[in-house]
């Protein structure tokens, strides 16, 4: 009797009733709130801003299309987005090379693992540091490259200082810390690999080339799939390199849009808020094509479950 | 096994394999090898143009006792330290809520605010960039610690929800359930049941958290100047500023910057690789 008056009075409170429905939103609520003040609001802001001209200081001052009317007539936006392109394209070649690594790697001979840790190395030290590595790893006075190049008799060459180089150079040194990351997602990967239908494969007279295409790769999708995703997103933020090893020259021909529009926005060259926005916009809606897609799939997914 | 396992093939490739093996690493980690030992090498080695030889004396005492002593190189660290840890803490704890609600109840919107955090987190940062700078400046903590803690954490929140949240659906559901037909409080679930099983993946998370924002460069220029609130990444440009063609010291001093991140991965290597993977890949 005792027992079933209290269930009474539980049920009958309020939070009990709807204790299923309110705590999700309970435990959202921190997360969402300083997600869309620090993210999701300055998203919208940054719209707004490229419609305006502004110092960062003094008011704001209306000019509608204005900035993105003078972007279609920049040079330098231009070559900022062509970089764009050129770092979106090779930087994929960090999947097929992680790749590579990770079946060169993916033995069980002894000290393999840390084998398999020291080739990861590079994706933890920090870009800036990769950048000043490499940076006198194309050093035209003393840097390696020089000294390899003129050992198979190659005339010397100032990477970072040619403007026909300097984007190559820069997305080198950026592969090196990315192609780390896509091997070990592939080792991961590989780890997973259904030992039967390799054998099956064998069996069939598949080897080489062939099983690792038609039998390997179809089951190593998860893996391809975060591979293209970071490595895009990569691609398209890349800024630290470029600060670190070339500060967007010579004559800002190794800027990209993240780049340019930092250097618009903040730097000596004059706080053109506005403009700046307007690039970060534009850069934003490029983004926004992978962003959807990746949801997609995503979305797919959960679906499927 | 892909490719077929070295043990099943003939033993000449056998050999040629282990001794390709150090080889490569060899010439994969030259850059880092060539930063290393320009660290030890001694002041005169470059001014004799001595840049690849081997060191005309070993210095390496003096050159990193020099980062630490003749440099602000120590303040850099402590404040990578003290921008690093409160965000890996303040962004766990957040998604384990975040990733909590989202993971393991069902309702209308849960999976549009689950793709906001996902989308949010792969947005380029330059969007947000003059707004969250004019935020920190209006809110008085432009070049402060704080300042850049809470942006970071904020943005974190994404990435770590995506992970959280993954990582839960996969708990088994029935133990949930359970603890509810026991009439156990949502929240008590939350902390006695769900929470203990979160523990590889908040382990994950904070290695990886750990590193990215100890890395992180971009966030430090736009909200922070100077070397009271600078974490190391930045400061390594004005320490190099400071040593203009002292090579060996700037080698030294970078290979300080990036050494806490690599202690980390060494130390915690299992949860870090499971983390990268967004636990997706098994």
């Amino acid at each position: 009797m005792a027992q079933a008056s209290v269930a009474e009075t539980r049920q009958s409170s309020w939070w009990h009733r709807n204790q299923q429905q309110l705590t999700p939103w309970l435990f959202l609520a921190p997360g969402i709130l300083f997600f869309l003040f620090y993210v999701i609001f300055p998203i919208f802001q940054s719209f707004n801003l490229s419609l305006f001209s502004w110092d960062g200081l003094g008011a704001a001052e209306f000019v509608g299309l204005n900035n993105y009317e003078e972007l279609y007539y920049d040079e330098a936006f231009y070559t900022s987005l062509k970089n764009n392109l050129i770092w979106l394209v090779l930087y994929l070649a960090a999947i097929p090379a992680g790749l590579f690594i990770a079946l060169f790697l993916n033995q069980t001979v002894t000290g393999i693992r840390l084998y398999k840790s020291l080739f990861f190395f590079p994706f933890v030290i920090s870009q800036v540091v990769v950048g000043l590595v490499f940076t006198w790893f194309y050093d035209p006075t003393f840097g390696i490259l020089n000294v390899v190049l003129g050992s198979v008799g190659l005339p010397p060459m100032n990477i970072l200082g040619d403007e026909n180089w300097v984007t190559i150079g820069i997305i080198v040194a950026g592969l090196w810390p990315q192609t780390a990351y896509c091997m070990i997602l592939y080792l991961t990967g590989l780890n997973a690999v259904d030992p039967e239908q390799i054998e099956a494969g064998r069996l069939d007279g598949a080897k080489g080339w062939r099983m690792l295409w038609y039998i390997i790769v179809p089951q190593l999708r998860p893996a391809t799939f975060i591979a293209f995703v970071v490595t895009i997103i990569g691609a398209l933020r890349s800024f630290d390199l470029i600060s670190v090893m070339t500060n967007g020259g010579p004559f800002g021909s190794s800027r990209v849009l993240s780049f340019y529009m930092f250097e618009v926005a903040l730097s000596e060259y004059g706080f053109r808020m506005g403009y700046g926005a307007s690039i970060a916009v534009v850069l934003f809606l490029i983004m926004l094509g992978f962003i959807a897609y990746f949801l997609w799939s995503m979305y797919k997914e959960e679906r499927a479950r | 096994m892909f490719p077929a396992p070295i043990e099943r093939s003939p033993r000449a490739w056998q050999i040629t394999y282990q001794s390709l093996l150090p080889f490569a690493l060899i010439l994969w980690l030259l850059p880092l090898i060539a930063v290393a030992i320009f660290s030890v090498k001694p002041d005169a080695d470059f001014v004799n143009a001595n840049y690849w030889g081997w060191p005309s004396s070993f210095e390496g005492f003096t050159n990193y006792a020099l980062v630490f002593t003749g440099s602000d190189m120590p303040q850099y660290l402590l404040n990578s330290f003290k921008i690093t840890i409160p965000t890996v803490i303040g962004a766990v704890a957040l998604s384990c809520m975040t990733g909590f609600a989202l993971g393991i109840y069902k309702f209308k919107s849960n999976i549009w605010i689950f793709f906001m955090f996902v989308a949010g987190n792969f947005v380029p940062f330059q969007i947000l960039m003059v707004p969250v700078r004019d935020l920190t400046l209006q809110m008085g903590l432009y070049n402060t610690i704080t300042g850049l803690v809470l942006f970071h954490v904020a943005f974190q929140t994404g990435f770590c929800t995506l992970f959280m949240r993954n990582f839960i659906r996969a708990l088994p559901f029935e133990l949930i359930e359970a603890a509810r037909v026991e009439g156990v409080a949502e929240w008590r679930i939350f902390w006695f049941v769900v929470l203990p099983l979160m523990k590889p993946a908040i382990a994950a998370l904070s290695v990886l958290i750990f590193t990215f924002i100890w890395n992180d460069y971009f966030w430090a220029v736009v909200l922070t100047q100077g070397v009271e609130s600078q974490p190391v990444t930045a400061g390594i440009t004005s320490f190099n500023a400071q040593y203009r063609a002292a090579y060996h010291l700037m080698s030294a001093g970078s290979l300080v910057a990036a050494l806490p991140p690599v202690a980390m991965f060494f130390l915690m290597q299992r949860h870090f690789i499971a983390g990268l993977t967004l636990g997706a890949v098994k």
